[in-house]
Parts: structure tokens; C-alpha cells; sequence
């Protein structure tokens, strides 16, 4: 018995004369690891906003462990445990990795409107923050500035801030996009070390690590979903050949 | 290294040096009696540009009428003190009060929109309520200002003499308490929050905090700092005059902010003494072209940068990055 943990049902978003999404349909079982690939400008990204509720669907609906959470707004989906991470690094420059981690797990444990308090006099949020710098490898850079964190770093932080929310589901858009060879690794294994029972959809380009990663693949192009299977299935699929992978070229699988 | 405890802490505690200065601020009504009235503006403004401070330098929000909330507690408790009772510590709850209620209804007016669109959203609401003061004559007393409020003696004992002791104290007290809270605030989650949402509203709510509702919270809370400056602001001079819901009053403020230091609580504080002190001083020299030097010293400011201008940075320096 497969368990839906995310849904959307016949996803459409149209910006004036374009549409995005045509009636997407996406399922995420629990403790997926699902990618989804599709070549520049298939809608991916669109398709993240659309599901995080940064955008407003023009139709459709998607459906969060059996809720519906189409109107939603995105504060809201994250706290039902919906949680992405951005394509381009969105952190918070002026706080060091330590002082970002202990906000992001005080709100997440509702301590987060708590005024009369002080960032930190809570033994359990700060036992959290420092098993999440270890996990994610930021322990000797938690009193460094986050401005100043290098690339690799803080591609890590920001996964440790969508994982400091406790997702259910997580929704990494590219989280290796620009890592140096030399930082690329650390970063990799992270991903792979995610806890089991976290929902992963994966938006990547980089296709060693979709395979390696991904359970199941949505192929994306034109805002249209145009093929969903297993690895292999995909990596022999020849439309997929076709509009992505390049004609002929073999897949590693 | 520090624990991450330790570390996360470390910015809240009290430091020895912090009562020092404190005492010594307190002092100065007793050892130069005949100054009590520039101290006391100067602890009045201060609490003005730290309650600025909670919302442009904390929060991000751009505003050029945060004198609307100082001219609204300024009204209000002068007119509490002339119709209903003379007490000043009910007239500053009163202002306060008045304040925060102004507050968290403006809030809404500056949820949505560009830094552009809420510095002019701020100026017209600040705008609007000095036209309000100014034809509601009958009550206000227009253009000629408020006059013949008569405060009761402070807690029923200390009068309010001539040269302005008792008020000096009186401001510097409500400064520090409200200067305590506003630091336990900003170094609060609450507080951690609020600096989420201005480094990156996007990622903010991208972890769960509802933006809007930050917004309107620290605006609230802001406005009711700024009424109890303008309460203590009619209640010491015994007036209140249409020039609280001014432009330059919300304008002054930024410059102290800017002087001093923006996101730091005593920037506001160390922005109100030099800002006041420099027109005291320069406006007693040259008093037609004093806003000419202030223009220079700003420019220059700008232009070398405050850290290499001011003690305040190796005040910082030393302290690590604090309060």
C-alpha cells in the first residue's frame, strides 16, 4: 500500500497568451524520491511556485495529505510540511548559519511569535540547530557570517533551513546548480543522507544525479507532463531521447 | 569556540559597562541642572528613533511618517491631561494606548506595496492627521497648538519644577524601560523573525512565517513606542503643537537612525544625542544657517562612511555585534 503524500490534479497557470503548466498531474508517494526533469523553460520552476503557493493556480488543485491546500498561502503549506528549497540561494545575510537555524526551528516549533523569550534559551531548539549543522557540515562556519559563507556552504544552509522545518515534503529546485567540482561531493551526499521518511521531489538538470537519486521520473516539456516511470523506463523511453536526452545518445541508467 | 549556546545568548546579556553608562546618563539632570530641558528632548527623540529603529532598521520598513504615532500620543495625552485627569503616568498610558491603536490600524496600509509605495503611504497618513489637527480647532487649538495643559505631580510626589529635573528623569526613565523591552524584543525568535523578513520576505515565508502579520505586529508595537515619546514630548512642555505630525520630525528620526546606526538599539540613542546636540550647539553660533552645517556633516557621513567617522564603531568593535 503506497501512501499520496502530494497531488495535483490537472495544474494549469497561464500568464496572459502562455500557459506554464497544461494540466499537469503529479503524485508523490511517501518517502518518494521523485525527480522531475524537462529541458529550459519546460515549466519546472512554475510548477515549484505553483505547488509552494507563490503562485495561484488558474486552475486545478493540489492536494497536501489528503487537504486541499490550492488557496493556501505559502506560510500556511510549510506549516503542514510542504518545504522547498530555491534554485538560487535565498538566505538570510546578516544572521550567521547558528543564529538562521535557531529561528527557522523556534518557528517551526511555534516559538516563533514568542517576544518575551531569548534566541537560544531553549535547550531542545538549540540541541536541534546543532544536529543539523553537523548533518549538513556547517559546524565550524555557525558563527560566520552568511554573506560571507563560501558557494558550497551555503548552497548546504540552504538546504539545512527547508530541512530545519521538518518537511514532510521537500522540494530541492536544482540543489547542486553551480557547486564547484570541489564542494560538489559534500553537497551530494547530503542529498542522498535526507531522512527516508521526507518526501523528496528533485528538480535537476544534472542527470548522473537524477539517476542515482530518483525512484520514479516526471518528464516535463512545454508545461506539459510528457512521460512518468522508473528510471529505466525513462532513460529508454525515445520521446524522452528526443526532446531531451539528445537523439542517440546513450543514457546511463 | 563558543558553544552555539553561549553564542546565541551572548547579545542579550546586560554588560557592566551598559549600567555604567546608564548611571552616569541618569546623573546628568543632578550635575547640570540647568541643561534638564535639552536632556530631556534629547531622551524624548531618542525613544523616538528607537522605536524607528524596530521597524526601518529591524524590519526593513521604509516610513516617513512615524510622527504620526508621536503626534497622536502627544495629542492625545495632552488632552487627557486637560479634560480628564493631570496625572502623568495615566496620560502616558493613555498616549500609549491611543498609539498602538493607530498603529495596528495603519498596519494595514503598509502590508502590500515597494519601499516607495510605503514611504508614501506613511507621509500621507502622517499628512492627513496633521490636517486633522490643524481644522479640528475647536478640540486641538489648530495651528496655535494645544496650550494650558497642567500636569499633576509625578507619582502623586515630584512636581514638574521650571528647569525641567523632574521632567529629565521622568523621560529617561520611561527611555530605559522601554529601551529594556525593546531589546528583549529584538533579540527574541520574534525578533529573529522580524530580521528574516527584512534580509529575505521571500524565504521568510518560504519557512513558515506569515509576513504580513510580522508587519502589522512590529508596526504596533513601534507606534506604541512613538505615542509614549509623545506623550512624555506634551506632557514635559506642557504643549503639544501641529509641528509633532511634521515631515521633519519622521525625518529627523532617519537621520538620527543613519547618524547612529541603523539595526542597532543604541544606534538610535547615540543618532538623538549627536543630532540634537550638534543643532544645540550649531544653531547657537550661526542660528539662520545651522541646518547648512548639519547638511555638510550628513554629506560627509555619507560619503567617508560612519564607521570611520564615529566612536561608535570601535565601540562595536569591541563589543562583537550587539544590542
Amino acid at each position: 500500500m503506497t501512501t499520496t503524500v502530494l497531488a495535483a490534479h490537472g495544474l494549469v497557470k497561464r500568464f496572459g497568451g502562455i500557459t506554464a503548466t497544461d494540466h499537469v498531474n503529479l503524485s508523490l508517494q511517501l518517502g518518494a524520491r521523485h525527480a522531475l526533469i524537462g529541458p529550459n523553460g519546460a515549466g519546472k520552476t512554475t510548477l515549484i511556485n505553483l505547488l509552494t503557493g507563490v503562485l495561484p493556480p488558474t486552475e486545478g488543485r493540489i492536494e497536501l495529505l489528503g487537504e486541499d491546500i490550492s488557496h493556501l498561502p505559502s506560510h500556511a503549506r510549510v506549516a503542514r510540511g510542504l518545504v522547498r528549497t530555491f534554485q538560487i540561494n535565498q538566505l538570510f545575510a546578516s544572521m550567521t548559519p547558528l543564529q538562521t537555524l535557531a529561528m527557522v526551528v523556534s518557528q517551526r516549533r511555534g516559538l516563533g511569535a514568542r517576544w518575551w523569550q531569548r534566541l537560544g534559551q531553549d535547550a531542545a531548539v538549540v540541541a536541534r540547530c546543532e544536529e543539523l549543522l553537523a548533518l549538513f557540515r556547517l559546524t565550524e562556519v555557525m558563527h560566520q557570517n552568511t554573506a560571507a559563507l563560501p558557494y558550497g556552504k551555503r548552497r548546504l544552509l540552504e538546504m539545512a533551513i527547508a530541512l530545519a522545518c521538518e518537511p514532510k515534503v521537500l522540494l530541492l529546485d536544482e540543489p547542486v546548480a553551480g557547486v564547484p567540482a570541489g564542494e560538489r561531493e559534500e553537497l551530494l551526499q547530503t542529498v542522498a543522507a535526507l531522512p527516508a521518511d521526507v518526501s523528496v521531489l528533485l528538480i535537476e538538470h544534472d542527470m548522473d544525479l537524477v539517476f542515482e537519486f530518483a525512484d520514479r521520473i516526471t518528464v516535463l516539456v512545454n508545461g506539459v507532463v510528457l512521460t512518468e516511470g522508473t528510471p529505466e523506463v525513462i532513460a529508454n523511453d525515445p520521446q524522452v531521447k528526443a526532446v531531451y536526452l539528445g537523439h542517440g545518445e546513450e543514457v546511463r541508467a | 569556540m563558543m558553544d552555539a549556546r553561549t553564542q546565541l545568548l551572548s547579545p542579550t546579556h546586560w554588560r557592566w559597562y551598559e549600567s555604567l553608562l546608564w548611571i552616569g546618563v541618569f546623573a546628568l539632570p543632578a550635575l547640570l541642572p540647568s541643561h534638564s530641558l535639552i536632556i530631556n528632548e534629547i531622551a524624548i527623540v531618542a525613544l523616538f528613533a528607537v522605536s524607528l529603529d524596530l521597524v526601518l532598521g529591524y524590519t526593513g520598513i521604509v516610513t516617513l511618517g512615524h510622527a504620526a504615532f508621536l503626534g497622536f500620543g502627544a495629542y492625545c495625552a495632552a488632552l487627557f491631561a486637560k479634560f480628564i485627569h493631570p496625572d502623568p503616568l495615566l496620560g502616558l498610558i493613555v498616549g500609549i494606548l491611543a498609539a498602538t491603536l493607530l498603529g495596528a490600524l495603519c498596519s494595514v496600509t503598509i502590508l502590500r506595496g515597494s519601499d516607495l509605495t510605503r514611504l508614501m503611504v506613511t507621509l500621507g497618513v502622517a499628512l492627513l492627521l496633521l490636517e486633522l489637527a490643524n481644522k479640528l480647532d475647536w478640540l486641538t487649538g489648530g495651528s496655535d497648538g494645544l496650550q494650558g495643559v497642567v500636569m499633576g505631580p509625578l507619582l502623586g510626589r515630584f512636581e514638574f519644577d521650571l528647569y525641567g529635573q523632574t521632567a529629565a528623569w521622568y523621560s529617561l526613565s520611561v527611555l530605559l524601560l522601554l529601551f529594556g523591552l525593546a531589546r528583549r524584543w529584538v533579540h527574541s525568535p520574534w525578533g529573529a523573525t522580524l530580521i528574516a523578513v527584512r534580509d529575505n520576505p521571500l524565504r521568510a515565508a518560504a519557512i513558515g512565517i506569515s509576513v504580513p502579520s510580522r508587519l502589522a505586529m512590529v508596526y504596533t508595537l513601534a507606534a506604541s513606542v512613538a505615542g509614549a515619546a509623545g506623550a512624555l514630548l506634551a506632557q514635559t512642555t506642557g504643549f503639544a503643537s501641529l509641528d509633532v505630525f511634521a515631515l521633519e520630525r519622521s525625518a529627523d528620526a532617519v537621520l538620527m537612525l543613519v547618524i547612529g546606526g541603523v539595526g542597532w538599539l543604541y544606534g538610535g540613542v547615540l543618532g538623538a544625542v549627536v543630532f540634537k546636540l550638534m543643532h544645540d550647539i550649531i544653531s547657537s553660533i550661526t542660528p539662520q544657517y545651522w541646518t547648512f552645517w548639519m547638511g555638510l556633516f550628513l554629506v560627509m557621513l555619507m560619503l567617508i562612511g560612519r564607521e570611520r567617522l564615529s566612536p561608535s564603531h570601535w565601540l562595536k568593535k569591541t563589543k562583537g555585534d550587539q544590542a
